[in-house]
């Protein structure tokens, strides 16, 4: 058991490890190559060799950060099997449909016209070197789109049904996948990749200004990053909200762990500054927090948009109580039942198993019986206590602020950067102060991102497939050493590679300094190469 | 046979073929394992100014044939990726250095220097194509697993899939796994070879080199073929009976082609092209063309040997250690829903494979003056 636990936990290291890595590249793909697709747009339209540029340098920002986002990504996708191959058998058959289409559909189309854009100026004519833009950054939406797809199947699964004779799920509806918690997830996490881009081409455009070079090009770019980044802002505001209400509907403790909410009421406060109580348990009284700063009925209103309904909380969950918006208490499952039935589902999946090795039919329905009515808590099974059912609180809670806080920050800067550059644009050019905290925010748009994975992923904990299968339940038979030495051996390149990046992309930055960006010259016949 | 044996059989029809144009596109791998003993600086531009442009498509039927064999054939997925950890960790680090190198070798401030990432590209080109020859040798020569779904409910060790303490590493050291995987190696540095003479244009003293690199690397590829061939036709292999029981049949993959004729065509159909690129380039100082034979040869030989490997209830991933634990299309798949939905977006896969072919060819043309 403890060499299971350890293995569990190198695994999880390790794909969070990969993960975080992955969506440092990813949004900024996801965002920038759809605002370079909108300046080769305005190029194609309006012929102006500034825009050529401001495209053509944009774009050499996006071709280094896709290289080492595909790297990755890689790693990802192969990880189910190497690290999780109990969860690839266990459902395979659902969530390997996503993965293939989405290497069908999307991968074949980003890598082929990517290369267009880099290496087709001078091969093809200029609509179609347009449409493989416009293509490329379609493609990046799409892989997208199954990937989370997929991961919110995982935190939602539906379309599926148990099959006890190969003990695993197996997929009856194939449009289900495509839930509101799916369709939710898909909106926030792309739109959220437009407003890291906003932020970024912002940022950089900033450091061209303090170092007073290539001004025209600099607002230029502050332009299409502002709108585009507010946009997917805005989107990402509203499909986050969304995303609030699903999570309330279908992951209840996970809203929970968020709020750091232990008991819930009718017109639940929401938490917006709170330091937690570290010796507060779920079985304990202690008081949640140190200090807490809290808007009234926000909780309720951001999860069922209604300022009075009930909000449950750990402790309710645990215990199966709720009450229904009219304050009627309803019974839920408690844990310890869960747990329970999720043995009992256990029981009758073995009762089956030796009445189909015994060609014992009638035994094989009985079973099967049993195993329906309590398979909904099959993953409680393996657990061997109800705080195992319970996420992180503190990582879950902490990223949750993080992600808002900063969320709202970048409200705010996107609207100045767009006032500054539209009314007081010598404000902009001028004013120093203004430049570095908007290169300095470019960082912090990275945090935010990546704090809201933290929420998703940290806070359904400890499932990977809800209810269903444990993280410990969907591990590989490996040593701990062996996803020991991988982690590390990732964790030396990736890091490594990261530096490189972050190095070629302010080299290339900065010997742009002295090209002629804001008219164009100098950049039109270079040409791509290796 | 049922629909469920035709969608099994037709999705090992497609992972196969992307197991075949995988070993085609692997001449980008080719290329890079000449790197390092290029002659010159600006050999070594000209290999990457062709292969660099090609890279993506390699590394995007790597990770669909993941894809596509964890959708359709999850069993197979989870047993060998998980099992095999070494092998795969090791295949999948070496293609991680080589998705940057091409964009960061030349790019001023990459920290490591152009010749780390030359290096890197050389470690791709060689140890990717022989580790992935050795995977695939597994589908031949198998592998040291076994597969129990009840564990499932052992709630202190609930994986199903339990490969032998050495993960991966014992195929490595199969010199049956390896023979395959080294006879890859060489026929990537022979379609590189023939890949290099069509594209490159004004640089005749690097052609005629290639043409000498073809030569050797044929010839090393055709030995270590040939052995492979051999040595999988006197093989035993396990094979399924109507309730599905497995056994050891000696001589599997030769009853294998000789009773499916059209199986033996097609290796024999791709072997002549290969076979026809390669001594058609090395006997005409002019003919740029032999890549195109060569490399629908070597679609259609991989093609061929992937389907040997399953057809007749053959174990496409036998076990060395638990023979009823081995996997057949019909113990590994998908249900026939899950296959079905994947068919229906298969039929997109012909319009893909317009677009990379046009795209391709639009890449291969000379450049304008101007934009």
């Amino acid at each position: 058991m403890t060499d299971l636990m350890t293995t569990v936990d190198w695994s999880r290291w390790q794909f969070a490890l990969t993960a975080i890595y992955h969506w440092l590249f990813v949004p900024l793909t996801l965002g920038l190559s759809v605002m370079v697709a909108v300046m080769e747009s305005v190029y194609v339209r309006t012929r102006s060799a500034a825009w050529l540029a401001t495209t053509k340098f944009w774009m050499r920002l996006f071709g280094i950060n896709f290289a080492i986002g595909v790297a990755t990504g890689l790693i990802l996708e192969f990880e189910f099997g190497t690290n999780w191959s109990n969860y690839s058998w266990f459902v395979g058959d659902i969530f390997g449909a996503p993965l293939a289409i989405e290497g069908i559909l999307a991968f074949f189309m980003e890598s082929t016209f990517i290369a267009v854009m880099f290496f087709g100026w001078k091969r093809v004519s200029p609509g179609f070197h347009l449409a493989a833009t416009w293509l490329t950054a379609l493609g990046a939406s799409i892989s997208a789109l199954w990937i989370l797809v997929a991961n919110a199947w995982m935190q939602y699964p539906v379309g599926m049904e148990f099959d006890p004779a190969q003990m695993r799920n197996v997929m009856t509806d194939f449009w289900s996948l495509f839930s509101g918690v799916a369709v939710n997830k898909f909106f926030h996490a792309v739109l959220s990749g437009w407003a890291l881009a906003g932020v970024f081409v912002i940022g950089v455009s900033a450091w061209f200004l303090l170092r007073g070079s290539n001004r025209e090009f600099a607002f230029r770019s502050i332009k299409v990053g502002g709108w585009m980044g507010l946009a997917g802002l805005l989107l990402t505001m509203y499909t986050g909200d969304g995303s609030a209400v699903e999570v309330a509907k279908c992951q209840p403790m996970k809203l929970a762990a968020m709020e750091g909410l232990y008991d819930g009421s009718h017109g639940q406060s929401l938490v917006a500054l709170a330091a937690l109580n570290p010796d507060k348990r779920f079985d304990n009284q202690e008081d949640p927090y140190l200090f807490e700063m809290s808007l009234p009925k926000g909780l309720s209103i951001l999860a069922n948009h209604d300022a009075s309904s009930f909000v449950p909380g750990i402790n309710d969950l645990v215990n199966g109580i709720s009450f229904t918006p009219e304050g009627d208490t309803i019974r839920t499952v408690a844990y310890a039942e869960r747990i329970e039935r999720g043995r009992r589902a256990h029981e009758a999946l073995r009762q089956y198993d030796r009445a189909m090795v015994a060609r014992d039919t009638a035994a094989m329905e009985e079973a099967e019986t049993l195993l329906r009515a309590d398979y909904p808590y099959f993953g409680y099974g393996y657990f061997d206590s109800v705080e195992e059912a319970i996420p992180p609180v503190p990582v879950t809670f902490y990223s949750f602020r993080v992600m808002v806080m900063l969320g709202g920050y970048f409200l705010l800067f996107f609207f100045v950067a767009l006032v500054l550059v539209y009314r007081f644009p010598r404000a902009l050019d001028s004013n120093k102060a203004t430049q570095w905290i908007a290169m300095l925010s470019v960082p912090l748009m990275w945090v935010c991102s990546e704090a809201g994975w933290m929420v998703a992923e940290v806070g359904r904990q400890p499932w990977t497939v809800q209810d269903l299968l444990p993280t410990r339940a969907a591990v590989s038979f490996l040593e701990p050493g062996a996803v020991m030495a991988t982690f590390w051996m990732f964790a030396g390149v990736f890091t490594v590679l990261l530096v490189a990046e972050v190095s070629i992309m302010m080299r290339q930055i900065s010997k742009a300094r002295t090209e002629d960006l804001d008219r164009g010259t100098g950049v039109l016949s270079s040409s791509d190469t290796h | 046979m049922t629909t469920l044996e035709c969608l099994q059989t037709y999705w090992w029809l497609i992972v196969s073929v992307l197991g075949g144009l995988l070993v085609f596109l692997l001449f980008v791998q080719g290329g890079q394992s000449m790197l390092l003993n290029s002659g010159s600086t600006r050999n070594t531009d000209l290999i990457v100014d062709a292969v660099g442009r090609k890279w993506e498509l390699t590394f995007t039927t790597l990770v669909t044939f993941g894809g596509a064999a964890f959708a359709a054939f999850p069993l197979f997925y989870s047993t060998s990726f998980g099992g095999a950890y070494w092998l795969w960790m090791i295949i999948l680090f070496s293609f991680v250095l080589q998705a940057v190198s091409y964009e960061y070798r030349r790019k001023p401030g990459n920290v490591l220097g152009t010749r780390t990432y030359d290096v890197f590209l050389f470690i791709n080109g060689c140890v990717g194509c022989i580790l992935l020859g050795v995977a695939v040798g597994m589908f031949f020569f198998g592998g040291d697993f076994t597969v129990t779904r009840s564990n499932l409910l052992d709630n202190s060790a609930p994986v199903i899939s339990v490969w032998g303490p050495t993960h991966g590493l014992e195929a490595i050291c199969s010199w049956r796994n390896l023979v395959l995987g080294v006879a890859v190696l060489f026929l990537a540095r022979t379609l590189a070879s023939l890949y290099l003479i069509n594209y490159t244009r004004d640089a005749e003293d690097f052609t005629l080199a290639m043409r000498r690199t073809l030569f050797i690397n044929a010839g090393l590829f055709l030995v270590f073929f040939l052995t492979f061939l051999a040595v999988l036709l006197t093989a035993h292999g396990l094979r399924a009976d109507a309730d599905g029981t497995l056994t050891i049949e000696p001589y599997l993959y030769l009853h294998n082609f000789l009773q499916n004729w059209w199986l033996a065509v097609l290796l024999l159909v791709g072997v002549v092209l290969v076979l026809w690129g390669i001594f058609g380039t090395v006997f005409s100082k002019t003919w740029r063309g032999g890549i195109w034979p060569a490399g629908i040869g070597t679609v259609l030989t991989v093609v061929a040997l992937l389907l040997c490997a399953a057809v007749r209830g053959t174990a496409f991933l036998p076990s060395l250690s638990s023979p009823g634990s081995s996997l057949t299309l019909a113990n590994a798949s998908s249900t026939q829903f899950t296959l079905t939905v994947m068919a229906w977006v298969s039929v997109l896969v012909p319009f893909v494979i317009a677009y990379i072919w046009y795209v391709w060819r639009s890449l291969d043309r000379p450049e304008r003056a101007t934009i």
